[in-house]
């Protein structure tokens, strides 16, 4: 049987996450004092250590990217906590702030710390307006108290659009412009919000830090998978009997979650498909159950760890039908600026509807085949990269369900 | 009700605010005023069709009339497959409208939405922005008169 193990959840049902004095006596904010004790280059080289890689989906080393703003000489630097979760089937991050705002705030102004940033920013999606409500009163109380020196946070919220978690699409919102990504390079790094350098980083990438920094890099990189150390935060839905989260460290396989924590496939049904990573991620079946739910071991099997999203379906679901469900979803949120994604998602759609509808050929799958690759590969940001996954990956595990749809 | 224009104003000096601003008129009268838009343009010193561009990107944002409480289904892939559709038959039954319409009286509007961070509890609606879990075609009814 596999263990849970609380990192960024554990003052999870501990503490009163509105009473600063809770999570002070939990042992909060100590680290962003010892952070402040070592000096920001040793911080950052702890946090590097650490092996501590983004959980918002790109999986990238979070001190590699503070030593790029870090080293940059300028007048004003910026922190922005990416709390937009539009991934379907995601709800972690909302988990995390609810049960536990301070840690998320303390994580930011360590960051802010190591880098020389006195200002951040919580990018929260629309749709979480009691959250809203909930930070600014858990930044009060920090303000209050002192906890935060002379590091300032404030929220902004989010209009519903699921391109503006992508990290430049999130700093054109903040400054109160259409949610569409930049190209890059410049990376936010080094030029991001109102062209000064800008560490985006995750709700539960930032609620790791100060436990890391507390305890130190050598106890969290041995924790888990060693490529992609500590937990995962997931967030079970579709056919499974426990429809909850779980926080389990990264050497965890998909069966044990979909087992041991999820009850397995509700009604004792049959196991036909899990997605992981929300609505972007590829379709897994049965054969690869065994894989861990870390960055790499994901990636190798053609799928994503993402934002931990863990969707199952069972033997009775329409594969296709929700396929063409998903299609839908990138059609309507393609912010529409470059060709390959505002196009490529638009007729991905009509064909996938057409299939649904029992009017497609197998010609369409070859046309669904090459559209995906095209657009993997000259779509301007993740939204469009990914968008065909769901397609892709069904085709390669599943096309006996695409065929029943031309008899 | 307070004046769209008084609203926008306290958000003026925000850098960037401009989407705070569309929040809290929207948060007031439920949509934004065409002429809203128009005094934001003014007050963040946007050309109007910037202005314009900002509030229709973001489809938590709605200019234009609609009903005053908001009801949105998610039909991402989670509450899809928890049967979102017979939900969404039985809301526009209800309410005798579809999606995207808003009653004569002028109470309720009905909108599509995906994934709204609940998904827990599939299939979810909201009505503005308050989520509703495990809903089911029978329980629409029950809901729906808390706000009549
Ligand atoms: C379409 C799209 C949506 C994204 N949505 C989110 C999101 O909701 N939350 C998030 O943290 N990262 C999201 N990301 C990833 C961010 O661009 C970025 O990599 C991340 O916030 C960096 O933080 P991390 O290094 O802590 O993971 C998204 C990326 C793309 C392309
Ligand atoms: S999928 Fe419907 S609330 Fe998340």
């Amino acid at each position: 049987m596999a263990e849970e193990m609380r990192i960024v959840l554990r003052n999870y049902g501990k503490i009163d996450p509105l009473k600063i004095e809770d999570y002070i006596a939990a042992g909060g904010y100590k680290a962003l004092e010892k952070a402040k004790g070592m000096g920001q280059q040793a911080l950052i080289d702890e946090v590097k250590k650490s092996n501590l890689r983004g959980r918002g989906g790109a999986g990238f080393n979070t001190g590699m990217k503070w030593s790029f703003s870090y080293g940059i000489k300028t007048d004003q630097k910026y922190v922005v906590c990416n709390a937009d979760e539009g991934e379907p089937g995601t709800y972690k991050d909302r988990i995390i702030m609810e049960n536990d705002p301070q840690s998320v705030l303390e994580g930011m102004a360590i960051c802010g710390y190591a880098i020389g940033a006195n200002k951040g920013y919580i990018y929260c999606r629309g749709e979480y307006p009691c959250m809203v409500e909930m930070l600014n009163k858990a930044i009060d109380q920090a303000k209050a108290k002192g906890c935060l020196g002379d590091f300032d946070i404030e929220v902004r919220m989010g209009g519903g659009a699921y391109a503006c978690g992508e990290e430049s699409a999130l700093i054109e919102s903040i400054e109160g412009n259409r949610g569409e990504p930049r190209f890059k390079p410049p990376f936010p790094p080094v030029i991001g919000l109102w062209g000064k350098p800008t560490i985006v980083n995750n709700v539960e990438t930032f609620a790791n830090i100060p436990a890391i920094v507390d305890k130190g890099a050598d106890w969290y990189k041995a924790i888990g998978n060693a490529k992609y150390p500590g937990t995962k935060v997931m967030t079970l839905t579709g056919d499974i009997t426990n429809k909850t989260f779980v926080e389990v460290p990264t050497n965890t396989s998909i069966r044990q979650v979909l087992n041991d924590f999820g009850g397995g496939v509700a009604g004792g049904k049959k196991f036909k498909a899990v997605q992981i990573g929300g609505t972007s991620g590829g379709f897994i079946p049965e054969a690869f159950l065994d894989t861990q739910l870390n960055f790499d071991d994901m990636s190798a099997i053609g799928a994503t760890l993402g934002s931990g999203a863990f969707f199952v379906m069972d033997e009775s679901r329409d594969i296709v039908d929700v396929v063409a469900r998903i299609a839908k979803f990138f059609a309507h949120e393609s912010c529409g600026k470059c060709t390959p994604c505002r196009e490529g998602t638009m007729r991905m759609e009509e064909i996938m509807e057409r299939v649904n509808d029992r009017h497609g050929d197998a010609a369409d799958l070859d046309r669904m085949g090459r559209l995906g690759r095209v657009m993997t590969k000259a779509c301007l940001c993740g939204l469009g990269q990914a968008a065909p996954s769901p397609v892709l990956t069904t085709m390669q595990h599943f096309k006996d369900e695409y065929l029943s749809k031309f008899n | 009700m307070a004046d769209y224009k008084d609203i926008i104003n306290q958000y003026k000096d925000l850098p960037g605010g401009i989407i705070e601003a569309y929040h809290a008129v929207q948060r007031e009268y439920s949509y934004i005023p065409e002429e809203a838009v128009e005094a934001a343009a003014a007050a963040f010193k946007r050309s109007k069709a910037e202005a314009y561009g900002v509030a229709t990107f973001y489809s938590y944002l709605k200019v234009g009339k609609r009903g005053k409480n908001v009801i949105r289904i998610c039909e991402s892939a989670p509450c899809h497959v928890a049967g979102a559709d017979a939900v969404i038959a039985a809301l526009e039954k209800e309410l005798g409208m579809k999606m995207g319409e808003s009653t004569a009286d002028g109470k309720f509007a009905l909108e599509l939405t995906e994934c709204v961070g609940q998904c827990q509890a599939t299939p979810v609606i909201t009505i503005n922005s308050k989520p509703y879990e495990n809903v089911t075609a029978d329980k629409v009814a029950a809901i729906l008169t808390e706000y009549k």
